[in-house]
């Protein structure tokens, strides 16, 4: 039996505690200069694509931006057609939201990405509904909680009509008889719903990959079945072998009831990385990067922002705050999925920190800044191959922990092993576009929709 | 001293001409293709344009006042979103100012804000956009968020006899200041990297922008850290005193159709605004068809027009180089900062521009030079804006 392919994907830095700015190899997280060189690294790794978070509001702490983390970032649609300029094979695969965009306008964006990059777009749909985010947008927080995935299912949707409205062959531009189009060339896209009121007639034309692949990242029950319906990728958070490999069987054991393949589903959980020359020497440097990933005051701002009080005056080396925490009011706005069940959260983290004896920053850094695979190059791909090959993950989304050059030992040093296992590609192939970089079946222009 | 100016020139699908893409020259099979709009940025770059812009709407026939745009077939139809077509440009070119369209009744100003300022930052310093108010019908349909809009212009052809226009214009303004405003959000030094204190970011230096106006509000600061220019280079096109009003209230620079130069001094009468800190740059649009010989100009014009008569609001100038360069000495006599030439044919009217009649407006000094200056506002000779924000410090 041949071996299965391992598919990865590379994710830029982001904005959170993970990303060390302190490290004097750190570079700018705007500068062009700094996302052409990641695109390039991970081109030359081979990576299906690379991937980009989306910002909507700066992050705030108690109030007031959030300070101790790397912030500020380029729009994302923007940064991924500029790098559609300068790299040839790459996927290019940003999140965008389904609440505070519009069907018809996120389709031609996405459309435009997608004709002028060959076939090598991606969407990562994420759906929010909280008036801190929608204080920046016309509608503000308008959406309910429970119409998250209603809007985003109904979304893709949609932009998957939009997508296959125009023919592949739409544009016969035909100089002698003065016919540009053919006639049926458009269909007219209608969508009335609770939620939305569409008679669209689509403006960009099909792209070579019939339309961008869709990433899904949420978790819920409403993620995955969002997933197991629309998505082509899951970025998933399962990265503990056993647990990964029980999602993954989960996940693509719901495919059938939808008429779909296995292989039409990839899942690629965030991984991060630290390499050595020794075992030993890994574990040294991954200790060094939790430290910097979790400074004192990096911990001290985790835990206020749980029990939403003032910890300036604690020792971040010394055992937790003897304190209730303050539930009344949410403060620690912008850090998704933080903000439920505060009570039970400082429970549990008050028995983990007893049971290993922990401190503030030892405990964060427990539960920040546990690298995925820590090892030699040779362990990491042997890992990274075992996933694969045991059908715990169709591959990683790979994240490095210094912009812009974090990447680059990966690319170096685990992709040439990948590639001696057999398992991982040794070039592209001419005009791949994503969907086929990750293996997925072609779209078919769905009659319904002309 | 002679007054010299710079040349803009405006990209579109094949062409101004409706029927530019039945032309032997024509690549209407590319029109949304990476090659042919990286090929047209690049002769434009070459030739020292100082800026090119780029079309846009939101619907398939576009801004066209034709009943049947939507659905006839003898037109070219499929686009690109201009400001991402722009971002793409931008590794492509060295020089070239980048200036898309954006409309500004459907997108979320906050998302056109961090586009532009991202455009900005990919082409260190060349970003700008050019804004259009209102919307069509169709692209109301298209969005399904908004049933009411203008309708075209009235009868009477004045924006200030239809209150959906004149709404449509003053959101425009509100959301060309949101784009000002999130531009100045962070200021310059905003972002510290102290390793003593342990602070990446001065949080005194970025500021909620905390607008609320009649169409929407932002309460946060923008996501993108301040870009080269400080903020992009605002412009906007103007017939009539409406939109007149509009661009010397919001814009940097104004796009005009006078019918000839002597209707220029009108024109900028009209446009004098009072509270400007610098004056607002007039370019004016011509739509030119060049070819080696004025007769062989005609016989393509005929040719065009006889498939599809162009209807326009520009000036059009058939004939060899030096009758555009006469055109374009006519308005920089008249007083204009700059001409934006509309090529009837791409792209075979703007290799024309760049091989002959740029050439040609150099050899009779009416061409500014390129010296090297790097920013897109920096050509034009427009300052660097400070933060308002930053201000605000200073005067306290």
């Amino acid at each position: 039996m041949s071996r299965r392919r391992i598919h990865l994907a590379a994710h830029f830095p982001g904005v959170n505690n993970t990303t060390v700015w302190t490290d004097p190899t750190a570079g700018s997280q705007i500068d062009f200069s700094s996302f052409e060189h990641f695109a390039r690294t991970a081109e030359r790794g081979f990576f299906d694509y690379l991937f980009l978070a989306e910002g909507l509001r700066l992050r705030e702490h108690r109030g007031q931006l959030h300070d101790l983390d790397v912030a500020g970032r380029p729009n994302t649609l923007a940064i991924l057609t500029a790098l559609a300029a300068v790299t040839e094979h790459i996927g290019l695969v940003g999140t965008l939201n389904t609440t505070f965009n519009e069907p018809y306008e996120l389709a031609r964006q996405l459309g435009t990405l997608d004709l002028l990059s060959n076939g090598r777009a991606g969407w990562n749909a994420v759906t929010s509904s909280d008036a801190f985010h929608g204080a920046n947008f016309r509608r503000g927080g308008y959406l309910d909680h429970a119409d998250r995935y209603v809007r985003a299912a109904e979304f893709a949707a949609l932009s998957k009509a939009l997508w296959s409205s125009w023919r592949d062959d739409a544009i016969v531009a035909d100089a002698e008889t003065g016919a540009f189009l053919r006639d049926d060339a458009i269909a007219r896209v209608r969508h009335e719903s609770r939620l939305f009121d569409v008679d669209a007639v689509f403006d960009v034309p099909r792209s070579p990959q019939g339309r961008p692949v869709i990433v899904q990242a949420g978790d819920s029950p409403d993620g995955r079945d969002f997933a197991t319906q629309h998505a082509d990728v899951i970025f998933s958070l399962h990265t503990e072998f056993a647990d990964a490999q029980q999602f993954y069987r989960d996940v693509k054991g719901r495919l059938a009831a939808h008429g779909r393949d296995e292989d039409s589903l990839k899942i690629l959980p965030a991984a991060t990385f630290v390499l050595g020359d020794t075992a030993a020497e890994a574990r040294e440097r991954s200790r060094e990067i939790a430290l910097a990933q979790v400074r004192p005051q990096t911990a001290i701002t985790y835990l206020e922002q749980i029990w939403n009080r003032d910890f300036s005056g604690y020792d971040a080396d010394g055992p937790l705050p003897d304190v209730e925490p303050d539930t009344g009011v949410e403060t620690a706005q912008g850090f998704a999925g933080r903000h439920a069940a505060i009570r039970a959260r400082v429970d549990q983290l008050r028995a983990q920190a007893a049971a290993e004896k922990l401190s503030i920053r030892e405990l964060v850094i427990r539960l920040t800044a546990k690298h995925t695979f820590v090892g030699t190059p040779e362990h990491v791909a042997s890992e990274i191959d075992r996933y694969v090959q045991e059908r715990a993950t169709d591959g990683f989304t790979v994240v490095g922990h210094v912009t812009p050059h974090g990447l680059d030992e990966f690319a170096d040093r685990v992709v040439p092993l990948l590639q001696e296992r057999g398992s991982y590609r040794r070039s592209y192939d001419e005009g791949a576009t994503l969907h086929d970089l990750l293996g997925l079946p072609p779209v078919a222009q769905e009659a319904a929709a002309r | 001293m002679p007054h010299r100016i710079p040349l803009a020139v405006a990209l579109d699908g094949a062409g101004w001409h409706p029927a530019a893409w039945r032309e032997p020259t024509a690549r209407p099979t590319e029109l949304t293709s990476a090659a042919y709009w990286r090929d047209l940025a690049r002769t434009a770059d070459d030739a020292g344009i100082v800026f090119a812009t780029i079309e846009d709407a939101l619907s398939l026939g576009g801004r066209s006042s034709e009943a049947d745009a939507e659905t006839r077939r003898d037109r070219v139809r499929g686009r690109l979103d201009a400001v991402l077509l722009a971002s793409f440009l931008a590794p492509h070119t060295r020089r070239l100012g980048l200036v898309p369209t954006v409309t500004t009744t459907h997108p979320e100003p906050f998302h056109l804000a961090t586009g532009l300022q991202t455009l900005d930052h990919v082409s260190r310093g060349r970003g700008g956009v050019r804004i259009v108010a209102g919307s069509t019908a169709q692209e109301r349909a298209n969005f399904g968020r908004r049933a009411d809009g203008p309708t075209g212009l009235p009868a009477s052809g004045r924006v200030e006899d239809d209150p959906a226009l004149l709404a449509a214009f003053r959101e425009a303004g509100e959301v060309t200041e949101a784009i000002r405003r999130l531009a100045d959000s962070w200021e310059d030094d905003a972002i510290v990297r102290d390793l003593e204190t342990g602070r990446f970011l001065d949080r005194e230096r970025v500021h909620n922008v905390e607008i609320a106006g009649e169409f929407f509000s932002i309460t946060g600061a923008s996501i993108v850290p301040r870009s080269p220019q400080g903020q992009p280079l605002i412009t906007a096109l103007a017939h009539q005193s409406v939109p007149f009003r509009f661009a010397a209230e919001h814009a940097d620079l104004v796009f005009i159709t006078p019918t000839d130069a002597a209707a220029v001094a009108g024109i900028l009468d009209e446009l004098t605004a009072p509270e400007r800190e610098e004056p607002l740059r007039v370019f004016a649009d011509l739509l030119v068809l060049v070819e080696e010989t004025r007769a062989e100009a005609q016989a393509v014009w005929d040719r065009l027009q006889e498939r599809a008569p162009l209807t326009t609001d520009a000036r059009v100038v058939v004939g060899d180089a030096d009758d555009v360069v006469a055109e374009i000495g006519a308005l920089v006599e008249a007083g204009v900062d700059g001409v934006r030439l509309r090529p009837a044919r791409l792209p075979t009217d703007l290799d024309r521009i760049a091989r002959l009649v740029a050439p040609r407006a150099a050899d009779a000094g009416i061409l500014a030079p390129d010296t090297g200056e790097p920013t897109l506002r920096e050509r034009l000779g427009l300052p660097r804006p400070t933060s308002r924000y930053a201000r605000q410090e200073v005067g306290a």
